[in-house]
């Protein structure tokens, strides 16, 4: 499935986070989405979820859900926001719970997303026993579960640490290898979208507006050797030039609590 | 010691060095200073001051220090009961103010978590209950017995009104404040999943309201024990209250305050009762 985004605008009462923003997310590729702190990523984000309020018709998706599909357009969370009373196991069925499914196709598919995760040892347990990687792997699980046709991931990884970040990035792209689910992805790292993107979306400080799209051009399995570090150094030179001025900028700015 | 090391490649394991001394005369201990401010538990020293204070209390009766008209020691107070319990005057008084307690904290409770969570989910039913029940609330319950006797009879029927009115303010606001308070990330979480409205509030808002809304319970079940105490005071034949008040115009203190150490002991047992349940349903805290 794609997603098409044109003309859109957005507002929290007079202030403008997002103008004008013109986008398309193509079917099976990783988009990421930079930017400086308060740039409307997030927001963007939500809007082209559904869980941000936007009356207009900017967003609009197109094609069919692949086959097993619960929930075309599915979250992982930067907080994770799994419900720490339930087991890793429920969380993971609580997205399917109110589906109109058999209880054991219901079973197997959480089962499916737990052994996927590398989580089903600690199926039974509750969030708070698990280390924020653990969890971040609950909320990926819980977004696989729905068979979604698109994920928006939102800042998954800055939770974590460095460490914890490069591993899940490693799982997640293996993960990703086997379905291509379309994905937009949300971060505040050059290093991230440098591993995982396609293309990188680059917005201004807010309100934000697109600065640039810039194609890594690079088959993700040649990027980890010598030659592909050097030419993503580039790349990210490139990046970083474009970001680095409005991130100065917006790092000075009074936050309007 | 050099300050900077090459890193070695040995083919061997090298035999362990001894600690390098820090040279004496330069160098001193580096003094813990992060001590205090640590609560550690000392279950013994409450224990010790229960029982000393009992001790002192019935040695001052023993002794004929306070005359035991005023202040009989405890050993008097547990005959008192015990012929309380003996001749079922105790069982009787009990259950009345049980009943009482039990009907309206049950139904105050009821409706203040429903008006609290609709409080807590829909806009409109805040925006007419906070300024309500920020203007009733203050209100001390127990001074419109009077009016509930008039309206409703000096029997059952007013002093469950007192007490289920007593506690269902304190169980709105718990109820609306742990309702708000639910994260709104784990609201938009179920929403972008599609859950149906009522399997947010099912599945989330719910679990995720119940510690505050049983702490509420905590409230409003010691307020329950007050006024249940107030209303028989002011017109009930039997009950836990009635027979304190009565106790007091015979003079009769071993067995006024054998009703005061029952009271005590219901509100123990209430709170006990709070805290399995919070055990059971929050085990996951």
């Amino acid at each position: 499935m794609e997603l098409f985004v044109r003309g859109l605008s957005h507002r929290y009462g007079d202030l403008l986070v997002l103008d004008s923003i013109d986008l398309d997310v193509r079917e099976g590729e990783i988009l990421v989405v930079i930017g400086p702190s308060g740039c409307g990523k997030s927001t963007l984000l939500g809007i082209l979820g559904g869980i941000v309020p936007h009356g207009g018709e900017a967003v609009r998706i197109a094609g069919e859900p692949p086959p097993g599909c619960l929930n075309p357009v599915s979250f992982v969370f930067q907080d994770f926001s799994l419900l720490p009373w339930r087991s890793v196991e429920d969380n993971v069925g609580l997205v399917l719970e109110h589906q109109r499914m058999p209880t054991g196709e219901r079973r197997e598919r959480v089962e499916d997303c737990l052994r996927r995760m590398g989580l089903l040892e600690f199926r039974k347990a509750l969030p708070k026993q698990l280390s924020g990687g653990m969890r971040q792997r609950v909320g990926i699980a819980r977004a696989l579960a729905t068979r979604p046709a698109i994920l928006l991931l939102d800042e998954p990884l800055s939770a974590l640490d460095a460490q914890t970040r490069d591993l899940l990035m490693e799982d997640f792209l293996d993960l990703w290898k086997r379905d291509r689910t379309t994905a937009v992805y949300v971060t505040h790292n050059l290093n991230e979208a440098l591993r995982l993107a396609d293309r990188v979306v680059v917005l201004t400080r807010r309100p934000g507006r697109i600065r640039d799209i810039v194609k890594v051009g690079l088959p993700r399995e040649d990027r980890a050797g010598a030659a592909g570090q050097a030419f993503l150094a580039e790349v990210h030179d490139r990046l970083w030039e474009l970001i680095k001025a409005e991130a100065r900028i917006a790092d000075r700015e009074i936050v309007d609590a | 010691m050099p300050d900077t090391t090459e890193a070695p490649r040995p083919m061997t394991r090298p035999a362990p060095q001894p600690a390098a001394q820090a040279p004496a005369s330069a160098s001193r201990p580096v003094r813990f200073r992060g001590g205090g401010f640590v609560a550690e538990p000392r279950r013994w020293a409450a224990l010790l001051a229960f029982v000393i204070a009992i001790a002192a209390w019935e040695a001052s009766g023993r002794l004929r220090l306070v005359s035991p008209l005023f202040l009989p020691p405890p050993s008097a107070i547990l005959l008192a009961l015990q012929g309380l319990v003996a001749d079922g005057s105790l069982a009787r008084n009990l259950a009345a103010s049980l009943m009482r307690i039990g009907v309206g904290w049950t139904l105050g409770t009821a409706a203040g978590v429903l008006v609290g969570f609709a409080m807590g989910i829909w806009s409109i039913a805040r925006a007419i209950g906070l300024p309500a029940v920020s203007a009733l609330f203050p209100i001390p319950k127990i001074a419109l017995l009077p009016l509930f006797i008039l309206w409703l009879g000096i029997g059952e029927a007013s002093k469950f009104a007192t007490i289920g009115l007593g506690v269902f303010f304190p169980t709105v606001i718990a109820t609306y404040s742990a309702v708000d308070g639910v994260p709104r990330n784990l609201i938009r979480m179920g929403q972008s999943f599609n859950m149906p409205w009522l399997d947010v509030l099912r599945k989330v808002v719910l679990p995720g309201a119940m510690p505050g809304i049983l702490a509420g319970f905590r409230i409003s079940a010691s307020i329950a024990l007050i006024l249940v105490v107030s209303a028989e005071m002011i017109g009930a034949d039997y009950g836990i209250g009635a027979f304190v008040l009565n106790a007091g115009n015979l003079m009769l203190t071993d067995q006024l305050l054998a009703g005061v150490l029952v009271l005590s002991l219901l509100g123990l047992a209430i709170g006990t009762a709070l805290s399995l349940l919070e055990k059971t349903l929050l085990k996951w805290r």
